[in-house]
Parts: C-alpha cells; structure tokens; sequence
C-alpha cells in the first residue's frame, strides 16, 4: 500500500477513485508516566515516554485507515491528514485519515 | 531555629524550584539547540518543501509517507516566566524557543525517516501542533506544559537519470 501526503502518487496515475478512509485511536497515558513528566516539568527537555506513545497511537490510527483502504481494494491512500484533540483530562484522540485510490505505474517512468 | 526556617518554606520552595529550573533548563535547551544546529548542517542536503506537487515527477520512482514527531516540556522557569508574561502582555519569548526546539526537531526526524529510505527530497510537509499538557481545565497541576509537534510529508526517490534534488 502507498501511502502519500501529496494529492497525487509521483509517477503513478489514480486510474480509480475509492473514497474516504479513516482511523482512529484514543490513548491515556498511564500514572508512572504522568509521574515522570511532572518531574521533566521542573527541568524541561524531551517527555520520551509520550513521544513513544504518540508514535505508536499514531501509527495505529494510520493501520485502521490502511485497512479500511485494503477493504475497498485500493491500492494507495493519498493526501494523508492527521489530528489530534484532546476528549477528556490525559486522553488524547489521533485520527488520520485520507482517499483510497487506485494508482498505476506511468509507463514512461 | 529549625521551625524559624520550616515558616519561610512555602516561599523558599518555589524560589528553589525557579532556579533549579532556570539552571537546568537553561543547559538543557543550550545543549538541544547545539545539537539541532549540529544535525540541521548534516542534514542540509535533503530538500524540504511543502509544495503539493512533485514538479517534474516522470522519473520517480518512489514516493513514501514520512513523519517525526516530539514532545518537549517546558521547565520550570519558562512556566512561571510565561504566567507572569500573562499578567502585562506582550511577546512569551521562553515559549518560542520551547515551540522552535520541537518544530526543528520533528523536522530532523522527519528527515532521518527520509533518509533512512534513500530519498533526499520531501513534499508536501505539514505541522501538526498539540498542546498535550496544559490548556485542559480537568487536570490539577495546571503548571504542566507540554507540546507536541508532529512533522510529516511525501519522501521521493527519484531515477538514476537524474541527481537527486535537482529540478528540471
């Protein structure tokens, strides 16, 4: 599956156009790491524990719209956008989404 | 003499807080920042645009989704620093550099990612900014600061035919 955040697949033609995919996590950190960050609170610099979190919600947010995208048997997701808000106090919602499409190679590439 | 101190500790307590944060925090952000400006030069020879199109793109051969993302706290300091900045106004400069360090580290992750699949240019990239500590009026420690920055884009390898970053 091509993933893209341009509105085309550079040297790839859409041929068809699938529609609308979606995924979306929410994730609360848990107490130990709420702990330590109240700690990197006083000193400042990296809070590592949730840039790890953050990753790895957002890369599953980005697999549950892959698989709505494989559902539809398209073979690319183009133009790939992602938010975050927060639902409720150490809770944060990902969601990413994008359009499935079909692309072929350009035969002159 | 041990009480005569013990009633001076909710102010001394704050004030210890302040200039622990201000000395470490100081060196922290000084160190990132000569880190950043160290891998930002070896990092120079990646293109990095947020055009939306890829000019020029029959010969390439790949285009990848690409992403980095940080999340840095503020310290101690920079909080108060900023909280009294709110109370007359005008430009939070602790807060700017907080916002800088994040956004060109994201962006130097994004590259590794680039690079890590051969490509040297990236499209299309965009900033994701959340604020994942503070601004939520549920939560008790509201002296907490931390933003998150999320960078991602189009990575491109382009053919043999032609150098790489090149636009024809």
């Amino acid at each position: 599956m091509i993933v893209v955040n341009t509105e085309t697949v550079p040297g790839y033609t859409i041929t068809e156009l699938k529609g609308l995919v979606q995924g979306n996590t929410i994730r609360a950190k848990h107490l130990g790491r709420d702990l330590a960050a109240g700690l990197k609170n006083l000193v400042g610099g990296e809070l590592r524990g949730y840039t790890e979190l953050l990753t790895e919600a957002r890369r599953q947010a980005m697999e549950r719209m892959l698989a709505q995208a494989h559902e539809l048997g398209a073979n690319a997701v183009v133009n790939v956008r992602f938010t975050t808000s927060s639902v409720t106090a150490g809770a944060a919602e990902l969601y990413a989404y994008g359009t499935a499409v079909t692309v072929e190679r350009n035969v002159d590439a | 003499m041990r009480e005569f101190w013990f009633q001076f500790l909710p102010i001394l307590l704050p004030l210890v807080l302040i200039g622990l944060g201000w000395a470490v925090g100081t060196w922290r952000e000084r160190a990132h920042l000569a880190s950043l400006a160290v891998r930002e030069q070896a990092a120079a020879d990646v293109r990095v645009t947020n055009l939306r199109c890829v000019p020029g793109d029959r010969d390439v051969v790949e285009g990848r989704f690409v992403c980095g993302d940080v999340v840095i706290a503020s310290d101690y300091f920079k909080t108060v620093a900023a909280a009294l900045r709110n109370l007359v106004g005008g430009e939070v400069r602790a807060f700017e550099t907080l916002m800088e360090r994040a956004r060109r580290e994201a962006l130097l992750r994004m590259i590794d990612d680039a690079r890590r699949l051969g490509s040297r240019e990236i499209y299309n990239v965009r900033f994701e900014t959340a604020n994942i500590l503070s601004g939520n009026p549920n939560r008790r420690n509201k002296a907490s600061v931390a933003v998150e920055v999320f960078a991602f884009g189009t990575a491109v390898v382009r053919g043999e035919s032609r150098e790489a970053g090149t636009i024809p």
